[in-house]
């Protein structure tokens, strides 16, 4: 079992050689000649004049949050499709309560306008 | 020959002459997807697209590695350096790394795991990091703003692509990803989950920001996005993710739905036919369409992409899910947990 | 053997790079230290077979939480130096929490060591035959439906937590309704007339609203398929 697994350390050992020998390929064959205007950051045609990372628009961290809460939901799920096999009826109806009080929480957000853009 | 195979370390080369197997292929037909899809586009707009670099343009590829190997890695004031060559690495290998386990024939895949399925799920919720930490390493107001954008879409997007992976999975009772395709020995999945192949197809769209969901990369407003201070290899390194994504996704598809290796007709002439050769042709198929896609569809507004996400796809699928699961027990159709 | 020396890696390397969560100097660099650090945590539960968890705390933790701890880091700009200054008032409650804690691991190991048969209780045998994702799934809807379903209600409770906290109206968002699009006629907003040459617009009665009224909605197509055009077109297309 653990064995099937080794594979996929020796693809991201050569992938990753491979990433790396193509950036450093080309740092080495290509001309370096940097200087202050090259390296400025990219603005249309006029000086860069604050920093780049600063506060964001609330909404983004909404998206983010929601978004554990579903993949958290999904996770539920997928032992769920495996064994559905074998637990049968109860197991379906305990999934679609689960799944209720959720749909109860999507409702709220729908109509909170939560998923509205503008 | 067949005993030093079976010893530690001959295992062990053959496991990297297995991975090398699959690497070298799939990047040059990451190479020349790049080609393909600015022919493809090129005959959909009347233009003969790239015709110089050999017969047909069929060494442009090369020229364009050539290029891109030549020219100066820009790194600039204010990014934070290690970052900032490390992001595309990250794209490039997260990229590679998922088809250890992409069955390309029957048990012909690198790394054949229990949760094949769960592990592709996790190597694409990782694609978010490469993205974000471009946008912020590179200091720039449209890196950072096409990379938060970027990033905000691509985990909208994928929720639903999960609920489509568990309807899929409820109709094969496994997460490994060659009992995905067995399973579909008698019918295709894209036939009765329908529906659900097009939330998939649509998703995966969105998922490897490609048209008509570019918003991160939207060169009209905030020029290209998270990879606007990239340049040479590190940019190259980006653009072949990008596409080894498209590839991923179309090999993805063409697993849970197309029904994998196996032949469009399972009779004597079609089924002579390996199976490897019947799973390109069908990424290939799913290539096709995501350029096609690109040369048809104008591009989304964010609001709407967004509203398309969460308030219809999400939604439906979880619906469907639902509607399936229910049909399932109630017919008995559903496949014994694997014992 | 493998097995073993993959256990030192990960677990040393889950260590140090948990050791660099809270010593990095960037919060981002901290955050990155943090996702090694669940990636080893994974590869814990590989070693141990517990395949479904190792990919679940990658999809879960870092293919969402950490998401989330990254946005908050790169755009909140929080101001790490002065988080910095209150390091000697908590200092003493943080290393009161550590030592409970590390009190209790040593009663559990303790426990293990001086009362062997204890061990025996800590953990249902692991199924062989089955796959440890079908394993789960075989108890967690059934036989635990009672903390399934409270999971449902803290998810339930995050959701509508996330949205009080964050969500504010915004009045002077103009949002795109797609019914009221759809629903436009090109009879209700577009009138043709067939003006004579030379003639302004003026002459024919028509004056320029001041404020466009629908100019809200201006996404909808004006030449959708309408047959009932009363007037005629203009004859623009001139081939």
């Amino acid at each position: 079992m653990l064995f099937n697994y080794l594979p996929i350390v020796v693809f991201l050992v050569i992938a990753g050689a491979i990433a790396l020998l193509m950036v450093g390929g080309s740092l080495l064959a290509a001309p370096q000649r940097p200087y202050a205007e090259k390296l400025s950051a990219y603005e249309c045609g006029f000086e860069p004049f604050d920093d780049a990372r600063r506060r964001f628009d609330v909404r983004f961290y909404l998206v983010a949050i929601l978004f554990i809460i579903f993949d958290l939901e999904v996770a539920f799920l997928f032992p769920w499709a495996i064994s559905l096999g074998s637990i049968g009826m109860f197991g379906f109806l305990s999934m679609v309560g689960f799944l209720a009080v959720l749909t109860v929480g999507f409702i709220y957000e729908w109509c909170k306008g939560a998923l509205d853009w503008e | 020959m067949t005993a030093f195979f079976a010893s530690g370390f001959g295992m062990f080369v053959l496991m990297v002459l297995e991975t090398l197997a699959l690497l070298v292929p799939l990047l040059l037909g990451v190479a020349y997807a790049t080609v393909a899809e600015r022919k493809v586009l090129a005959a959909m707009q009347l233009r003969k697209g790239p015709n110089v670099v050999g017969p047909f343009g069929s060494l442009q590829a090369f020229a364009d590695a050539g290029k891109m190997l030549m020219k100066e890695t820009i790194i600039p004031t204010g990014a934070n350096r290690l970052l900032f060559i490390a992001a595309p690495m990250l794209t490039f290998v997260l990229s590679m790394i998922a088809w250890a386990v992409i069955p390309v024939d029957n048990g012909w895949a690198i790394a054949d795991i229990n949760v094949g399925i769960l592990y592709l799920y996790a190597i694409s919720s990782l694609g978010v990091y490469g993205i974000l930490i471009a946008g912020w390493s590179s200091n720039s107001k449209y890196a950072f703003l096409g990379g938060l954008r970027s990033a905000a879409q691509m985990v909208s997007y994928e929720v639903s692509i999960g609920f489509v992976l568990v309807t899929v999975l409820l109709c094969v009772g496994s997460l490994n990803l060659n009992d995905i395709v067995l399973a579909q020995r008698n019918i295709w999945f894209c036939i009765p989950l329908f529906p659900m192949f097009i939330v998939f197809f649509i998703s995966s769209l969105a998922e490897t920001n490609r048209s008509p969901f570019d918003l991160p990369e939207g060169e009209s407003e905030i020029v290209a996005g998270f990879f606007v201070e990239y340049s040479a290899m590190t940019f190259a390194l980006f653009f072949l993710g990008e596409y080894a994504n498209m590839f991923l996704m179309s090999g993805l598809t063409s697993i849970l739905f197309l029904g994998g290796w196996l032949s469009p007709i399972p009779l004597p002439p079609f089924t002579w036919i390996p199976g490897v050769f019947w799973f390109i042709l069908k990424v290939a198929l799913c290539m096709f369409v995501f350029m096609w896609v690109r040369a048809t569809f104008p591009r989304f507004r964010y609001d709407q992409l967004m509203r398309l996400g969460w308030k219809v796809f999400l939604p439906m699928s979880l619906a469907w899910l639902v509607i399936t699961a229910g049909v399932l027990v109630a017919t008995g159709w559903l496949p014994h947990a694997p014992s | 053997m493998i097995a073993d020396i993959a256990f030192y890696i990960f677990a040393a390397v889950l260590l140090i790079s948990a050791a660099m969560v809270v010593s990095a100097r960037n919060p981002v660099h901290s955050v990155l230290f943090l996702i090694l650090a669940f990636f080893n945590a994974a590869g814990l539960f590989l070693l141990a077979g517990a395949e479904f968890l190792a990919m679940i705390l990658v999809i879960v933790y870092v293919g969402a939480v950490a998401v989330l701890f990254l946005f908050v880091v790169m755009m909140l700009d929080v101001n790490f130096a002065r988080l910095r200054e209150g390091f000697q008032r908590y200092a003493p409650v943080g290393a009161t929490v550590g030592v409970v804690l590390l009190a209790e691991l040593a009663l559990v190991l303790g426990g293990w060591k001086f009362a062997p048969e204890a061990a025996t209780l800590r953990l249902a045998p692991r199924p062989d035959q089955v796959q440890n994702t079908a394993a789960l799934g075989a108890l967690l809807y059934t036989r635990y439906i009672l903390l399934f379903q409270m999971a449902g209600l803290v998810l339930l409770v995050a959701m509508v937590g996330a949205i009080v906290l964050s969500l504010r109206d915004r009045h002077d968002a103009r949002r795109q309704d797609i019914n009221r699009q759809q629903s436009r006629r090109v009879a209700d907003t577009l009138e043709l007339v067939r003006a004579p040459l030379g003639a302004g617009i003026a002459s024919l009665g028509i004056y320029r609203p001041i404020t466009a009224p629908a100019a809200a909605d201006g996404q909808a197509p004006p030449g959708s398929d309408n047959p009932e055009v009363h007037a005629p077109a203009p004859p623009a297309e001139v081939h």
